[in-house]
């Protein structure tokens, strides 16, 4: 016990050291540390370092891609639940909408009869997703948070139920050759398929790059602002002139995008898309890769979804109880450190450093030194 | 795109969604009588979500994981009684009710312990802290997963097979429609026991600590009432009424207990619960039995599969037009 | 002035203000400092008209009456706010002085009666709709938002004037830098101007108590409000803190902005309004200079009739 506290405070002090180094750099200083990190991350499958791999249990790319998989969708989750503060359960629910967009528009199986390219379809099934993303919200996001967290569980089920018993969706025999990216190699043979993880990993890396900017660029604007104000105490936001209803919309509409698009990318890599995989235990998944990290910290949330999707293939023996330790760790995390291994924290001006420097000679404060660490209340003195 | 999905619906197996108006004109009355006696079950359930909610302004997602272990615990008892699934034995009327009693009081013992202990491990600590209700939430997610996956692990995904004891029997008709000895048991001791719920709530002198906590939690502290206490009680109660909805489920539900089964039930009770005011506890009754009847006009009309759908489109059809339910929110009163 | 203000509790969280602006105006001659000063108010205050509309009714309270449930809580209370004043709403405990605040700023909406501002009703106007038409306030219990830096709090002010959307955020379109830049311009004069420059880096939890009060008044400011409404600034200040405040009260004024302020301390109030209007259950009873009100018998009244309300 007395050691698991010393790791507790060890994991802390750690990672306040290294967030009060990389914000000590500049600029330049900083893109030389992340270029070569990148690279390394981009490398890793190729790699598949001794003690890292998840061999023979399962293929170390294919690890790999899932965990970056998983990654994309806690970023996009994080929108919702991290930035906004909106609990939302039923992230799932997005995530099946755009595998089974990119089946019926891919899969010759698919009753539309149509087999778009890949391309052209990961656009549309996001763009459907989204649009769920405002039928839900839109009514129930005027609602309290916690039955906003309730109905979007609902949503999720209703999805799940809709796959089960809609006929044209197939219901469990599902889609076929789902279709994935397009390319071949010089000899002719595809670059994408079942069984290598690698370029597929690589194509997800890359989206998570871009995503980051783009929500990056949404943080650090009115936008980003408006979402932690909510965050933070939303009669207040209301009051100083947030539209709370729209840019909550906007919160879920981003992250509903972003499910859509990781489910496009899930469905074209397992290239078949049934009814399994899209239950409630899968959200919950999804909300502890989030929470576990820190919800509202990028690089938090990125090393949770790590640890939810790797820790499983790795140690084969604790898969079987991947979803009871991983309950555990949310109750173990929401009483000890409710902020999550990182504690939440954006930047949210655009111009920001150069603001700082001008008014106080020095960066802001990055690393919250009160002992109350909980996040989503305003200020009580 | 949009014209071949269409053509699409059209031309598949009746489209996407059938409308049987006759079979639910036909069966409309069975329905009725069905979903009133499953109702009760949602109805229990629903009290347990009121009441935390009242007191705390909370919804205990937990609490359907209550239900679960209240399921598993008159599951074992009957078991342990050398009960096992398959034929219904023969049992003199005595033996049932003393068995049933027996199930049902171990039952609701089990619940309203998990009850209590949920409280006192995950919620707590949060409210020492004044932790946003996210958190609370979060904490009450991860309990109920817990809880689910312990079964899992232990008992695996298959459903238990059923064990009975009680044969059901019609008694009468209701407008052609058959009424069993199992659905007048469950209803009148679902009332009945909603009734001693309610009469404790507002009769005695613990129910009034529940309700002075309800309206207004700082006054209620200062003349004298135990807020811990009153908290502790409330789940202790919400509790033992889910576990004696689990057995009332049990005597009704064709298969056994599953794992997993508390979370369609828990989020239909919670429907219910919204459906008649949440933190309105003849709310809760009220919105149980609509609900079970709805579900079953439901079932009648677009067919087996549909079931579960019509709850969650009843709950967000609610809460977009009325979300404070039929009745109001009220356990002492509604807060701004 | 402006520097120094709030440097006394600057020290208190062991937070040096090091470089920037605050230590150059430490270095600053007296003649630099005002010019610095008028800058400063210039920033916050771009757009005042103070020679033209003063003394024309601002806000206008028409018969106003809010009931919960049989409750009256506000019962046909009329008043004028006028442009440019100091206009302080007092009464005891229970009088409605919050519930006609709340009524004004579109928490509530009344039951009968209307709410005019320059003579348009604010009618069902929701909370952020009036806010933008001109109508800020601070709160009794402060609520900042607690994990944002004190320049962030101020900026998310700013943002009720903006128009950036989620497509110029994502791409970086110039309209996003244009306001950005303003925005962050116009928060450090505000932070500057109530005195907490030298903090505008802390997360807003982790400021003194007395830097929260000016902040939520800096934050307020910044949605560029043609009324500024203060849900008792001064609760829990000591006197120097309250003659603080006052002065800064003051300096908002003459900013061009008009003021509705309700206080319990009599002796702040006294002190820095320019009118007074009592409430006493939900009703006016009194409303004229504060010397006058002072010595209405109805007034006394109410207060020596409810001994418990903190009269000071």
């Amino acid at each position: 016990m007395n050691a698991h506290i010393a790791s507790r405070a060890g994991v802390r002090i750690l990672a306040r050291r290294v967030g009060e180094w990389w914000h000590g750099l500049s600029r330049f200083q900083q893109w030389g540390v992340l270029v070569p990190l990148v690279v390394l991350i981009y490398l890793l499958p190729v790699l598949n370092p001794p003690l890292l791999t998840t061999e023979p249990g399962t293929d170390f790319p294919i690890a790999m891609f899932n965990a970056a998989r998983m990654a994309l969708i806690a970023i996009g989750l994080n929108v919702v639940v991290g930035q906004a503060g909106l609990l939302d359960l039923g992230y799932v629910g997005f995530f099946a909408i755009g595998a089974y967009v990119a089946a019926l528009l891919t899969s010759p199986d698919s009753a539309l009869g149509v087999r778009y390219p890949w391309l052209v379809v990961v656009p549309v099934a996001m763009a459907v997703t989204m649009l769920s993303g405002v039928v839900l919200g839109a009514p129930t996001l005027r609602l309290r948070g916690d039955y906003l967290a309730i109905v979007t569980l609902g949503f999720g089920e209703i999805v799940r139920l809709l796959a089960d018993n809609v006929e044209p969706l197939r219901g469990n025999r599902g889609f076929q050759q789902v279709a994935g990216p397009p390319g071949t190699h010089a000899d002719g043979s595809p670059i994408f398929t079942q069984t290598g993880g690698t370029p597929w990993y690589w194509l997800v890396v890359t989206v998570i790059i871009l995503v980051l900017v783009l929500v990056g660029n949404l943080e650090r604007s009115r936008v980003g602002r408006a979402w932690v104000a909510i965050r933070e105490d939303e009669d207040a936001a209301e009051i100083m002139g947030v539209p709370t209803v729209r840019f909550k919309i906007l919160a879920f509409v981003m992250g509903a995008g972003v499910g859509g698009l990781s489910g496009a990318l899930y469905a074209g890599q397992i290239g078949f898309v049934n009814n399994q995989k899209f239950d409630v235990v899968t959200s919950v998944l999804f909300l502890a890769a989030v929470v576990l990290g820190g919800a509202g910290n990028k690089v938090g949330v990125l090393l949770g979804a790590f640890v939810i999707s790797y820790v499983p293939d790795r140690f084969q023996a604790v898969a079987e109880y991947k979803f009871l330790i991983f309950g555990l760790a949310l109750i173990v995390l929401m009483v000890f450190r409710p902020q999550g291994l990182l504690g939440a924290r954006q930047r949210l001006l655009a111009r920001g450093r150069d603001a700082y420097r001008r008014l106080v000679g020095r960066p802001e404060q990055v690393v919250t030194k009160g002992p109350t660490p909980d996040s989503g209340r305003g200020v009580r003195t | 795109m949009v014209h071949q999905l269409a053509t699409a619906v059209a031309q598949g197996d009746g489209g996407w969604i059938d409308f049987n108006v006759p079979l639910l004109v036909d069966r409309f009355w069975s329905n009725t009588v069905d979903g009133l006696a499953y109702g009760s079950v949602y109805a229990l359930v629903a009290l347990g979500y009121t009441l935390v909610y009242g007191v705390l302004r909370l919804i205990n997602f937990a609490h359907s994981e209550v239900f679960v272990v209240g399921a598993f615990a008159a599951y074992f008892t009957l078991e342990g009684l050398g009960f096992r699934p398959g034929p219904t034995p023969q049992l003199s009327t005595l033996s049932i009710v003393a068995n049933l009693l027996l199930a049902g009081a171990v039952a609701m013992i089990a619940s309203g312990l998990v009850a209590v202990v949920l409280e006192r491990v995950a919620y707590r600590p949060l409210r020492r802290r004044n932790a946003p209700s996210l958190v609370f939430l979060i904490t009450a997610i991860g309990a109920s997963f817990v809880v689910q996956q312990l079964f899992f692990v232990t008992r695996g995904a298959n459903p238990e097979r059923a064990i009975r004891i009680l044969r059901p029997r019609p008694l009468f008709e209701v407008f052609g429609a058959k009424v069993t000895n199992i659905q007048i048991i469950v209803l009148v001791a679902a009332v009945a026991l909603w009734v001693v719920a309610d009469g404790f709530v507002n009769r005695t002198r613990l129910g009034r600590g529940i309700r002075a906590v309800a309206q207004d939690p700082t006054t209620a502290t200062l003349m004298g009432v135990n807020r811990e206490r009153v908290i502790m009680l409330t789940f202790l109660v919400g509790g033992v009424l889910a576990g004696a909805a689990a057995l009332f489920y049990l005597m009704q539900i064709p298969q056994g207990v599953v794992y997993n089964g508390g979370f369609l039930l828990g989020i239909k009770a919670f429907t219910a619960a919204v459906l008649g005011g949440v933190g309105n506890l003849r709310g809760a009754l009220l919105g149980g039995l609509l609900l079970g009847v709805a579900e079953n006009y439901g079932q009648s009309l677009l067919g087996g599969a549909w079931r579960d759908v019509v709850a969650f489109a009843l709950l967000i059809t609610i809460l977009m037009f009325r979300p404070t339910g039929i009745l109001g929110e009220s356990l002492g009163r509604a807060r701004v | 002035m402006t520097g120094d203000r709030g440097r006394t509790e600057s020290t208190e969280d062991g937070v040096s203000p090091g470089g920037g602006i605050v230590a150059e105006l430490g270095r600053m001659t007296g003649e630099e400092r005002r010019a610095h000063e008028a800058e400063v108010a210039e920033a916050v205050a771009p757009d005042r008209e103070i020679a033209v509309d003063v003394g024309d009714t601002l806000l206008e309270m028409r018969d106003v009456t809010v009931r919960f449930g049989g409750l009256v809580a506000l019962d046909a209370v009329s008043f004028g706010i006028r442009r440019g004043e100091i206009l302080g709403l007092i009464g005891p405990n229970g009088a409605g002085k919050t519930t006609c605040f709340n009524a004004m700023t579109g928490v509530y909406r009344p039951s009968q009666g209307q709410v005019l501002l320059e003579g348009r009703p604010l009618g069902r106007r929701a909370r952020h709709q009036i806010t933008r038409a001109g109508i800020a306030r601070t709160f009794q219990n402060i609520r900042l938002f607690g994990e944002m830096t004190a320049l962030e709090n101020v900026v998310v002010g700013t943002d009720a004037r903006h128009r950036t959307g989620a497509i110029s955020a994502l791409l970086r379109l110039p309209r996003l830098h244009r306001e950005e830049r303003e925005a962050v311009e116009k928060a450090m004069a505000l932070l500057e101007f109530v005195g907490i420059a030298d903090r505008a880096a802390d997360r807003a939890r982790n400021l003194p108590y007395g830097c929260q009060r000016r902040l939520e008044i800096a934050r307020a400011l910044a949605t560029e409000p043609k009324l500024l409404c203060l849900d008792e600034p001064a609760a829990g200040f000591n006197p120097a803190e309250k003659e603080e405040l006052m002065a800064l009260i003051r300096r908002i004024r003459d900013d061009g902005y008009t003021v509705l302020l309700i206080e319990h301390d009599m002796r702040l109030v006294m002190g820095v309004t320019d009118r007074v209007v009592v409430l006493e259950f939900g009703r006016k009873i009194a409303e004229g200079r504060p010397a006058e009100v002072g010595e209405d018998p109805a007034v006394v009244a109410a207060y020596l009739g409810v001994p418990d309300d903190g009269v000071a």
